[in-house]
């Protein structure tokens, strides 16, 4: 047996210390603000890649990002966790029909924010949503994510048909009206979104660490987003948030994040505990 | 708690067979059982979350089911909800991920065990339990790198053998014990 070699706790903190400097690399040169995300879940990533392009130290990962832009886009897509499926999680989207539609339904126009959109999966699901409700023409969706790469797939509406087929469970769970096929078009192997769910969507690339509100939302979506951010990041972002809303606006947040921790959840009421919908509180008390 | 011992963290993985394992191993376990427990079952990401519940049955300890950035205290066990990992981050809280799975898991062993020997160093101990696949093997080693105690279910008393084997030819495994030892030997070993 090869002999063990330990990995005692001046190692992990030398790890910690090429891990800040890799981040600040990556912000000072490329603009990406991955500093103040969970440090756990960072490690893990840069690990994964790490091991998989064969480098010894992060430091020598760290040299190849400041040199080598394609080398970077592989690394960034390895940071940002781009997982996401049309109606993820079914009953979330059926709580906000039963509960959030009703409320929208008496707003003469609705504004929503969808912070971390990635490819665009649950864009188009709120999308078709709102259209069955007869909410669509008076709808805008802005759609929002970090990474320009994903934004630009979200745009095209274009997803392979075998994962389409997966999603078309989800949508019955969620409630959908119809059958999910009357929203896409086939052509191969892929699809392609209907062209009318996409005129009043509009993508941006927004970064939550480092930009600003975005102003008078009914609804903000922000679904395993806030998981990656570190406790001071969750609670600038949270009261981002909070100031982008219009008072009684909803606030639809991933099943395991929670507003117990970032020291706002005075700011907002419970619609759906388990499902994380949220309301912004109609009168501010101030203590 | 064994006089001037640090605080000691407890993370332990299963698979198949991993419900039976964990109510023999929780239902040893002691009131006053000072340490924190993070387990990991895999099962289905559509699966409800009633791990947490089932187990609480069986547990003197407060069984929870941890929300993003939960604090890790001292004689809780905190169980991965189905369709996450489950992470230890440094401020000793729960961090969660949706990223890739890891060996077709999420919640993956893995990722638990390294995160966790990353914060926990010499004060983590490891238990890899029943399973048909080799996830937490990797994670053993490292534990073991960092100076933690890693346990695992003799494959005789366990209903899939593959996960306790795997991670017992990594040579990294300090004692391996049979299902019924477990619970006892962290209640002896870890309560002092």
């Amino acid at each position: 047996m090869e002999p063990v070699m330990p990995i005692d706790d001046d190692q992990v903190n030398v790890e910690e210390v090429e891990i800040r400097l890799l981040l600040e690399a990556i912000y000072q040169l490329y603009g990406y603000d991955f500093r103040s995300y969970s440090r756990a879940s960072m490690r893990r990533r840069i690990m994964h890649r790490l091991t998989m392009s064969g480098f010894s130290t992060i430091m020598e990962m760290t040299d190849r990002v400041l040199r080598d832009r394609q080398f970077f886009v592989t690394l960034l897509n390895d940071l940002t966790v781009n997982v996401t499926e049309m109606y993820r999680d079914p009953e979330f989207y059926r709580a906000f029909r039963e509960e959030v539609i009703p409320v929208l339904k008496t707003f003469p126009f609705i504004k929503i924010w969808h912070a971390g959109c990635s490819t665009g999966e649950e864009i188009y699901s709120m999308a078709i949503l709102l259209e069955e409700e007869g909410l669509y023409e008076r709808a805008m969706i802005y759609a929002t994510d970090i990474d320009k790469n994903v934004l630009a797939t979200a745009k095209k509406g274009i997803y392979s048909i075998e994962a389409v087929k997966q999603y078309a469970d989800n949508y019955r769970r969620a409630g959908g009206r119809n059958s999910l096929s009357d929203y896409f078009t086939a052509r191969y192997d892929s699809v392609i979104m209907e062209q009318r769910l996409k005129r009043n969507i509009v993508f941006a690339d927004h970064d939550l660490a480092t930009d600003q509100v975005f102003g008078e939302m009914h609804v903000i979506l922000c679904r395993n987003v806030l998981i990656y951010f570190d406790r001071a990041l969750q609670e600038r972002v949270i009261r981002l948030f909070s100031d982008s809303l219009d008072m009684g606006g909803f606030l639809c947040l991933g099943t395991k994040e929670s507003l117990r921790f970032s020291g706002h959840d005075e700011a907002f009421d419970v619609v759906n505990k388990p499902l994380r919908i949220f309301r912004k509180r109609q009168f501010q008390h101030h203590a | 708690m064994r006089h001037g011992q640090p605080t000691q963290t407890v993370v332990m993985g299963a698979s198949w067979g991993g419900l039976n394992a964990y109510t023999t191993i929780l239902s040893a376990l002691p009131e006053d059982f000072p340490a924190a427990i993070l387990l990991v079952q895999h099962q289905h990401a559509s699966a409800e979350n009633r791990l947490p519940w089932l187990l609480a049955r069986y547990c003197a300890l407060p069984v929870i089911a941890p929300e993003d950035k939960e604090p890790i205290l001292p004689g809780h066990i905190y169980v991965a909800p189905p369709g996450y990992h489950m992470l230890v981050d440094s401020d000793e809280t729960v961090a969660f991920s949706v990223g890739r799975p890891v060996h077709f898991s999420r919640p993956a062993i893995d990722e638990l065990f390294f995160s966790a020997a990353t914060v926990y160093g010499s004060r983590l101990t490891g238990v890899i339990l029943t399973g048909a696949n080799e996830d937490g093997a990797a994670g053993c080693e490292y534990i073991q790198r960092r100076g933690g105690l890693t346990i695992a279910q003799s494959p005789v008393s366990s209903e899939a053998p593959v996960m306790p084997e795997a991670a017992i030819k990594t040579g990294a495994i300090s004692r391996v014990l049979d299902l019924e030892r477990i619970g006892p030997f962290l209640a002896e070993h870890l309560s002092g």
